[in-house]
């Protein structure tokens, strides 16, 4: 499983270099991103563009992963590919993420919260 | 079930030589994961990315399902898929030697049933059987000598014949 990232201003940009979000490899994406969010941060943006496929395992894991963020981060998604939209469409999940076009829109959001 | 199987055999005697895709794989996540993307490869141009997106999805979630509730943790297992392209859908079955599908799997999604998980709760699960019924149509189950059978059907945009798969009308 790899994830990759970056720090921009206050926001943690974490993608996933992968392909698949899947039950293969949903409980190393939990541990890795536990990892990869362990820096505070203000916000934490998944960038997802690369992923083009997701199970209910991996929409589980992603989940999880923003119930360990919360109270203090909210877990915002950026970058769905149509066939992963459709997992959070089909489940109703996209009304409790936050979600961006990308990486960028994120960031613009997050500059016009902030002016 | 027997509506499927009649169905599947009536598709391969119209059209003659229409092929049945066979897959026999461990009953692991990574044999999952390479039956997904080699039945993706097989079908992919005989149906939209979308569509194979969806196909792609159910046969995750019927898969993961027997990975995880079909065989126990130190149980090796194999699960053997078969599907072929109607005209205007793809006909799946589904078979493996693991337990008994617990009714409750599927009479739980007719009306009446439990809700769906509800996404202000934050669920982590619970939605491979919404999301198998949501896009699968014709769901049936069957159990016969200690073999779990399950088949559906997901519609498709129709194809002109000579995309079918099949190698021809006339041999």
């Amino acid at each position: 499983m790899n994830l990759t990232a970056k720090l921009r201003s206050d926001t943690l940009i974490i993608r996933v270099e992968e392909d698949r979000l899947d039950a293969a490899v949903a409980i190393r994406f939990k541990d890795r991103m536990r990892e990869e969010t362990a820096p505070a941060s203000a916000r934490v943006v998944l960038d997802l563009s690369r992923v083009v496929f997701l199970d209910s395992s991996g929409l589980g894991a992603v989940v999880a992963v923003m119930k360990s963020l919360a109270p203090e981060r909210r877990l915002e998604l950026a970058g769905l590919t149509p066939n992963v939209e459709k997992v959070f469409h089909l489940t109703r999940m996209d009304t409790v993420f936050p979600i961006h076009a990308d990486v960028d829109a994120a960031l613009a959001e997050g500059l016009r919260d902030a002016g | 079930m027997l509506a499927e199987r009649r169905s599947l055999t009536e598709t391969r005697s119209k059209r003659g030589t229409a092929q049945v895709f066979h897959l026999s794989f461990l009953a692991d996540p990574l044999s999952v994961r390479a039956a997904l993307c080699a039945t993706r490869a097989r079908f992919a141009r005989q149906m939209s990315e979308d569509e194979a997106g969806t196909l792609e999805l159910v046969l995750a979630e019927v898969l993961n399902n027997i990975v995880e509730h079909g065989y126990g943790a130190d149980e090796t297992g194999t699960i053997t898929l078969s599907m072929v392209r109607d005209r205007c859908s793809m006909i799946c079955s589904v078979s493996d030697d693991g337990v008994e599908l617990p009714a409750r799997c599927l009479d739980h999604l007719w009306d009446g049933g439990p809700s769906r998980p509800a996404p202000e709760d934050l669920p982590e699960g619970g939605f491979g059987w919404f999301l198998i019924r949501d896009l699968a149509e014709d769901l049936g189950y069957h159990r016969e000598g200690g073999r779990n059978l399950l088949t559906f059907r997901l519609p498709l945009q129709a194809l002109s014949s000579d995309e079918t798969g099949a190698d021809s009308d006339h041999p």
